[in-house]
């Protein structure tokens, strides 16, 4: 669960903190767009340093690399992957420039984790969905999304519990082949999925009971306004745009071969 | 049968359940660990079983280290039922779901059947072989749940709050069966806040208070101390509390049972009359 440890809202405030939520929505889009358009190793190093800023301001250090070393077991999948089938298939001319692509491919998705573990330690569901109901996202669907985040802990602890009760009746996770433990987790999902749906239909119960949908205009206590600090986020946003575009097109990025001892395969 | 010495848990929120925890419970003892809710009570039987593993301290289950073996190898001794049986019933039948645990622990087809059988029988619950335990009321699926612990015939029972969401005559039949086990050499160990449960049991109580033990002994002597009642934030039994208003007339106050306290009041009267 160590993962979504990374992805969890505490509630502290900072400057990242306050920003609206959109704009951060923005910023995270904007590192999206720029880390898919690159392939190279370089670049990819860069976007990673840019945001440490960030989560330094947002005083996240610690859940932020929680959520790296989450991350870990992933990103090792997509280099290895990357690695073997580049190899095969001979994509690259050189083993170095496989190699560059493979670590290119790894650190990509470790930036995208990155971008969006900043965003979500920083913005509450309250936030979230206050930004979603204000770009016009019908309320239904706000709702259940996140309803859906909040529950995620819940869940996350009942599965727990339910790990504990099947191994106190002899269930042993980590026994057998690969197959018999994909198996061994089927005693752990049925009780999870069904009592999730349990509570899913009481919760609508209990919302329907308290005239949940009985006005269809609904108010909102605290309205979201841009600031001086979301305005400077915007324009960043944009410039990381431009600049990644920019670069992409029109900069030959250089190989990380040329600043190493040349390797063989 | 079990010991605990001197142990320390800390959950990885930071929360401190357990702040030395020592106790011993002997072979065929009934103990209720009682205590409001937060005390640390499930903490503590939690790690009966190896579910959970002390910081500092150690359990001894049989003289064995909880720390030494798998949960696996500890649930044959120590059977452990959950107090919600929802989360752990998921096989298309009862009969499936009883038999579940007797394969994680290796017994051979026939003894699997005869099992299943003995413990349908032992709970009740025949009728329901071929029945999808999600299909059941509340009631009988606990009565699942715990005929799934049973049915491996583990020396020790331990039970998470048994008597939550039963009615009277479940909560009652529930009492008789549990004297029953333990009048057949079973260690049980009860984690309840059901004061009046207790009292009607009459079993060793541990009652605990903010993750330490403040008490450990018999029903009678734990449930009628009033000051006792208050640091654990326990309510005397009802039977208790009227022999307590009755003190001044020079009766009993450590009185819980019904029967006991009918016998009481009956001699008081008849005296009186004379």
């Amino acid at each position: 669960m160590s993962v979504f440890e990374g992805f969890r809202f505490r509630h502290v405030t900072s400057l990242i903190h306050r920003l609206d939520p959109r704009v951060k929505f923005l910023y995270v889009l904007a590192m999206f767009v720029v880390a898919i358009i690159f392939t190279e190793f370089l670049p990819l190093v860069v976007l990673f340093f840019l945001q440490i800023p960030f989560v330094i301001v947002a005083g996240v250090k610690r859940e932020w690399l929680r959520s790296l070393r989450g991350a870990v077991f992933l990103v090792t999948m997509i280099f290895v992957f990357n690695f073997v089938f580049g190899y095969f298939y001979h994509t690259y001319p050189t083993g170095a420039a496989l190699l560059e692509y493979s670590l290119a491919m790894a650190l990509r998705f470790l930036v995208l984790v990155e971008s969006f573990s900043v965003f979500f330690l920083t913005t509450s569901p309250d936030h979230l969905s206050l930004a979603l109901e204000q770009s016009h996202v019908p309320y239904e669907f706000t709702f259940a999304f996140t309803t859906a985040v909040r529950f995620v802990p819940v869940l996350a602890e009942e599965a727990q519990t339910i790990m504990d009760a099947q191994k106190a009746r002899g269930l042993e996770l980590e026994r057998g082949n690969f197959l018999k433990r994909v198996r061994n987790y089927i005693p752990i999902l049925i009780p999870l999925i069904v009592s999730a749906i349990r509570r899913s239909l009481e919760l609508a119960e209990a919302m329907e009971s308290r005239a949940w949908g009985a006005t269809k205009k609904r108010t909102n206590l605290y309205v979201l306004k841009m600031r001086l600090g979301d305005v400077v986020l915007i324009v960043l946003s944009i410039i990381l745009i431009v600049v990644g575009v920019y670069v992409h097109y029109y900069v030959s990025i250089p190989p990380l071969s040329r600043f190493l001892p040349p390797l063989s395969f | 049968m079990i010991e605990v010495k001197d142990i320390y848990f800390t959950y990885p929120t930071g929360v401190e359940a357990l702040k030395g925890v020592s106790l011993n419970i002997g072979d065929g003892e009934f103990v209720a660990v009682m205590g409001q809710n937060g005390a640390g009570k499930t903490t503590l039987v939690k790690h009966f079983n190896g579910l959970l593993k002390s910081a500092k301290g150690v359990v001894l289950v049989d003289g064995v280290c909880t720390r030494d073996v798998s949960v696996a190898k500890l649930a044959r001794k120590v059977g452990f039922v959950f107090q919600n049986p929802d989360h752990q019933l998921f096989s298309e039948t009862v009969e499936e779901e009883i038999a579940f645990a007797l394969r994680n622990f290796g017994f051979d087809q026939a003894t699997i059947e005869k099992r299943v059988t003995w413990a349908l029988n032992l709970l009740d619950l025949t009728e329901y072989r071929k029945t999808s335990p999600f299909m059941l009321s509340g009631g009988e699926r606990k009565r699942v749940a715990l005929a799934s612990v049973l049915a491996w015939d583990p020396s020790v029972v331990i039970l998470d709050e048994p008597t939550i969401g039963q009615d009277h005559r479940q909560k009652e039949n529930l009492r008789q069966f549990i004297v029953q086990l333990n009048g057949q050499g079973k260690t049980v160990v009860v984690v309840t806040h059901d004061v009046e449960f207790v009292a009607e049991c009459n079993p060793r109580v541990v009652l605990m208070t903010a993750g330490k033990v403040v008490a450990d002994g018999e029903a009678k002597k734990i449930l009628t101390d009033t000051n006792l009642a208050l640091t654990a934030s326990i309510v005397p039994p009802q039977i208790t509390q009227i022999f307590l208003g009755l003190k001044d007339l020079g009766l009993p106050s450590d009185v819980i049972d019904v029967s006991e306290s009918k016998k009481i009041l009956l001699d008081y009267l008849g005296a009186a009359k004379h």
